[in-house]
């Protein structure tokens, strides 16, 4: 067995080798998706539950006491993955394995065009009927007539303050935007870390510089985009953190690293929970700084291959029921899609089962019936080339996503 | 005892014997039966998984959907050329990839040098037993220990507090540090491996010769090591160039990886190619550093 | 070596410093899992012993920890068999391409942890058509740890004389047996410290994980990498932390006893036979 030179037959081995790896190459078996088409698959009744479900969703949308009563009612139990942005949520959806997914406008679009999501049948969820007419039918959950999913809730983008370390109260996006406020408070400020923040800049930009011409802020030619990018690299030396974990931006406010920032509700309830002291802009302004905001829409949405379709069937009717939807949407802090969610008793019977303060004038609070208020908002939705108006020349998604990159440096 | 073994029966040729039979005398059959499988996963299953990926890298997206269509185009890595901030993002991960190797470096020879050539046998293995403890306490927990260290409120902050100077805080330098931190074991034992097969002979003529041990150190250790510095180096430059986790975790710096989970989804062509960089700078290091005789001190 | 007394002072002193870098984050760990509070301040305001109880009762950690003992032993088994394999083709023979071996083995541990973990799971779902699951991320573990294993053994088998197999042969012993009671035993301490880093490295990995793991499983990093910013629950991440680090003095004392007494069997830079030989 000493070691010989193996000679000619290896060489034939390692030629071979290489063959195989070339033919793979060659044969171009790579990352082809699905279908490029719509999925049209629509379930015709809804059975008994498998007893699992696995959903994807944002934090907060999926807990306790909504959950276990849930499980309760139907033995399935549920498997929630967290996820920070609509990116992640459309990676987590192609990966596979997951049923349902708490879809935002930025995404909604996306997993419908590429087949990941199946159309619901509205007729088997009852709780549908009720919803607030200004969420059914919205081009973000309905795609040529076609029904994709259930509204869940809607909200406007916060911005939040540590009290103590901001004075004098904004009521503007510009503590954050402007740069010699938001120079202010360098390394302090908390910005969201998802290429959707454009908007936010493109928002802000409609109100200052009203000469750009923005309507729509996901809707930009070069110029507007060009201005709202610019506006953001000068934003960048300021930013303390760009976040994309919800529990992460709590823990950094929470220990000081920053006193400034773009959140949502679910921080801010939970900060103030926590005894920090957190302010955002006031009820009476809806919590929206006076530019406006973004904001999402949100549609649960069934996977194409959902392997437990009659459990996410029920979840789907289960979230928008009165009990469950007010108790989701005060425990968040956004607008309930359930109109009955905002009977009085409904409310207090729901905070009181999450150990709230009751808050019968919750929806109110939120706007929950009130559309002219979300005018303002501009919910989450996928930048495309075709601007809505004859041209295509905005920019698309791609566009925004590269311009981030170049943002953050 | 040859007579009575000549006239016993020969052994029954039992399949193991048989096939040994097959076997002997021909290498390159031994060869491809023990190299089978390693090569068949390694080549079919790993290489033919980056082949894939790579693949992607020259094909186009749709901007809505994310979907691939693999039509052939350059544009990706047209992007990676014309926008500056690409070339900003992989000088940087170089940069600190470099800084952090050189750093445990420095760190890990000390130690190294102690326990392979002063330290008594016993120290020996209790200071291997604790070189090797920290890589048992996981990533992550170490990642967030750092962060909590660093943070405004954190203990370095706290313990520089009464000199009145203010921590690094979150940032590159940041990065650097716990980079330097994580990888530190890595360095040290192939470092020490290396210096406990020189032998203590070799030192000892040296210094017969008339050597000081600095000049004996300049001369004999730091040249027989360094095949063993350059090991160390490959797995901190390597987890370095890799890493995205760290950087998102204590600071707002963009890694090379950090583009890439970002593009994953939405435009997996893009961060295809711009996977490319890594793997080329790593090609090029191995290449470097097998040459330099590191293999054999892995 | 001699060393003059304020160059082994200095030393002592450098190495101190290098061992409290090492050691101070992992001291603040070992603190925070008695913290009382769960907000992460410095100094803690209390120290409690609460938090073990807590984490041994906590079944999403127990689950989390099974499952990362499974793959990683199931990975460190398929990387004992191919990296056993791969080096015993290079150590004992010579053949075209046998450099390359070496690079092939190291490649997968070199590159990123994203490109491993992408293109492997792009591989799985899309050209396998295999849904992700534990086996592929005991694929992917397996995939990067053959190195070690590699590594070690081959290092082992350079240090031994052939002679011996020859030996062995020469008395009568077919391939299996020379294998089976020469080279293996030979073999047996290199393929335990290989082992054991490679069970380490399957313990600890996180990103290829990330990528390869299906929806309803989780390792310990992936259970860690979930609660790391949840208040309630990182001082049990601490705390599991700390235990796993208690727990691996045992094995890692055991692998470096191996390994010490592997140089005392067969010397430094010789062998067996040279060591029998040498004596007259």
């Amino acid at each position: 067995m000493r070691g010989q030179t193996a000679g000619r037959p290896m060489r034939t081995a390692w030629l071979i080798a290489a063959g195989l790896v070339a033919m793979l190459f060659a044969t171009g078996c790579g990352s082809s998706s699905s279908s490029s088409s719509r999925n049209t698959d629509m379930a015709q009744s809804v059975g008994k539950g498998e007893g699992e479900l696995n959903l994807v969703a944002w934090a907060g949308y999926v807990a306790n006491p909504w959950k276990s009563d849930f499980e309760k009612a139907t033995g399935c139990q549920v498997n929630v993955k967290v996820a920070g942005t609509s990116d992640q949520m459309v990676q987590l959806m192609r990966q596979g394995g997951y049923d349902g997914v708490s879809a935002s406008g930025n995404a909604s679009a996306r997993l419908v065009d590429a087949g990941d999501v199946s159309p619901v049948n509205v007729g088997l969820v009852p709780n549908y009927q009720s919803i607030y007419p200004d969420l059914k039918d919205q081009p973000y959950n309905t795609f040529d007539g076609t029904h994709y999913g259930i509204p869940h809730g809607r909200g406007a983008n916060l911005l939040m303050w540590n009290k103590n370390d901001v004075k004098p109260a904004p009521t503007s996006w510009d503590v954050m935007l402007d740069p010699k406020k938001a120079a202010a408070y360098k390394g302090k400020i908390s910005v969201y870390d998802d290429a959707i923040y454009i908007a936010d800049a493109a928002v802000y930009l409609k109100a200052h510089q009203p000469d750009l011409g923005i309507d729509n802020p996901y809707e930009l030619n070069k110029t507007q985009f060009d201005a709202a990018v610019n506006l953001l690299k000068e934003q960048q030396p300021n930013v303390g953190e760009y976040w994309s974990d919800a529990l992460k931006q709590i823990s950094a406010f929470s220990g000081g690293d920053d006193v400034v920032g773009t959140t949502w509700q679910y921080q801010y309830f939970a900060l103030k929970g926590k005894g920090q002291p957190m302010a955002s802009s006031p009820a009476s302004q809806g919590f929206v700084p006076k530019e406006g905001a973004t904001g999402w829409s949100d549609t649960w949405m069934i996977s194409s291959q959902a392997a437990h379709p009659n459990c996410m069937y029920k979840w789907m009717n289960f979230i928008v029921s009165p009990k469950a939807n007010a108790e989701v949407a005060q425990y968040f802090g956004e607008a309930p899609a359930q109109s009955k969610a905002c009977d009085p008793s409904t409310l207090t019977a729901a905070a009181k089962a999450e150990g709230l303060p009751a808050n019968p004038k919750f929806c109110d609070q939120y706007h929950a019936a009130d559309p002219s208020f979300w005018k303002r908002v501009y919910y989450w939705q996928t930048p495309l080339a075709d601007c809505g108006n004859g041209n295509t020349d905005c920019m698309d998604y791609n566009d925004w996503v590269n311009a981030w990159t170049d943002i953050k440096g | 005892m040859e007579a009575a073994d000549a006239l016993a029966p020969a052994p029954k040729r039992s399949v193991g014997r048989r096939l040994a039979d097959l076997f002997h005398g021909r290498p390159w059959l031994q060869v491809t039966g023990l190299l089978s499988g390693p090569l068949a996963w390694l080549v079919i299953g790993y290489l033919g998984s980056l082949a894939v990926l790579l693949a992607a890298a020259f094909w186009s997206v749709s901007a809505l959907t994310g979907e691939v269509s693999q039509t052939f185009s350059l544009d990706n890595f047209k992007t990676l050329i014309d926008d500056p901030v690409y070339r900003t993002i992989a000088w940087r991960t170089v940069r600190i990839a470099g800084l952090v190797t050189i750093t445990d470096a420095l760190l890990a020879f000390p130690i190294a040098f102690y326990m392979a050539k002063v330290a008594s046998r016993r120290v020996r293995a209790a200071m291997v037993v604790a070189v090797l403890m920290p890589l048992w306490s996981f990533y992550l927990v170490k990642v967030y220990a750092w962060r909590t260290m660093l943070s405004t409120d954190g203990i370095i902050n706290w313990a520089l507090g009464p000199l009145h100077i203010h921590g690094p805080g979150y940032g590159t330098t940041a990065v650097w540090l716990v980079m330097s931190y994580l990888w530190l074991p890595y360095m040290i034992l192939p470092i020490f491996a290396g210096l406990e097969r020189i032998p203590n002979s070799l030192l000892s003529a040296s210094e017969d010769l008339g050597a000081s041990p600095f000049t004996t150190f300049r001369r004999v250790i730091l040249p027989l090591a360094f095949p063993a510095v350059v090991a160390g180096s490959i797995f901190t430059f390597a987890l370095t160039m890799g890493d995205y986790i760290t950087p998102q975790l204590v600071s707002n710096t963009q890694f090379i990886g950090t583009v890439v989970s970002n593009n994953i989804t939405n435009n997996l062509p893009l961060a295809s190619a711009f996977a490319v960089v890594p793997i080329v700078v790593m090609v090029i290091y191995l290449l470097i550093a097998r040459r330099l005789g590191a293999f054999e001190h892995l | 070596m001699r060393l003059s007394r304020s160059s082994r002072i200095s030393l002592r002193i450098v190495v101190a410093i290098v061992l409290a870098f090492i050691y101070i984050p992992l001291i603040v760990i070992f603190i925070y899992a008695f913290n009382s509070s769960n907000l992460l301040e410095w100094p803690p305001p209390g120290l409690t012993l609460h938090w073990f109880p807590e984490a041994l009762k906590n079944t999403d950690a127990r689950d989390a920890f099974v499952t990362s003992l499974k793959v990683g032993a199931a990975a460190t088994a398929v990387a004992l068999f191919l990296g056993t394999l791969a080096s015993l083709a290079v150590a004992r023979h010579r053949f075209f391409g046998r450099e390359t071996v070496s690079f092939l083995v190291i490649l997968p541990i070199a590159l990123p942890g994203i490109v491993t973990g992408v293109a492997l799971s792009d591989t799985f779902t899309q050209v396998l058509g295999v849904p992700l699951s534990l086996l592929t991320v005991i694929i992917a573990h397996a995939t990067f740890c053959i190195v070690v294993v590699y590594n070690n053994v081959v290092a082992r088998l350079r240090r031994s004389s052939m002679s011996i197999d020859e030996a062995s042969a020469d008395l009568g012993a077919d391939p299996w047996q020379t294998f089976r009671y020469v080279t293996l035993p030979t073999m047996s301490t290199a393929l335990a410290a290989g082992a054991l880093l490679a069970f380490a490295l399957s313990f600890d990995e996180i990103i290829v994980t990330l990528f390869t793991i299906g929806p309803g499983e989780q390792t310990l990093p992936i259970w860690i990498f979930e609660n790391l910013f949840r208040p309630n629950q990182i001082p049990i991440v601490n705390v599991v932390a700390v235990i796993v680090v208690l727990l691996s003095i045992i094995p890692v004392y055991l692998a470096h006893r191996l390994t010490r007494e592997d140089e005392g069997v067969s010397g430094r830079g010789g062998s067996v036979v040279t060591e029998a030989t040498a004596t007259p």
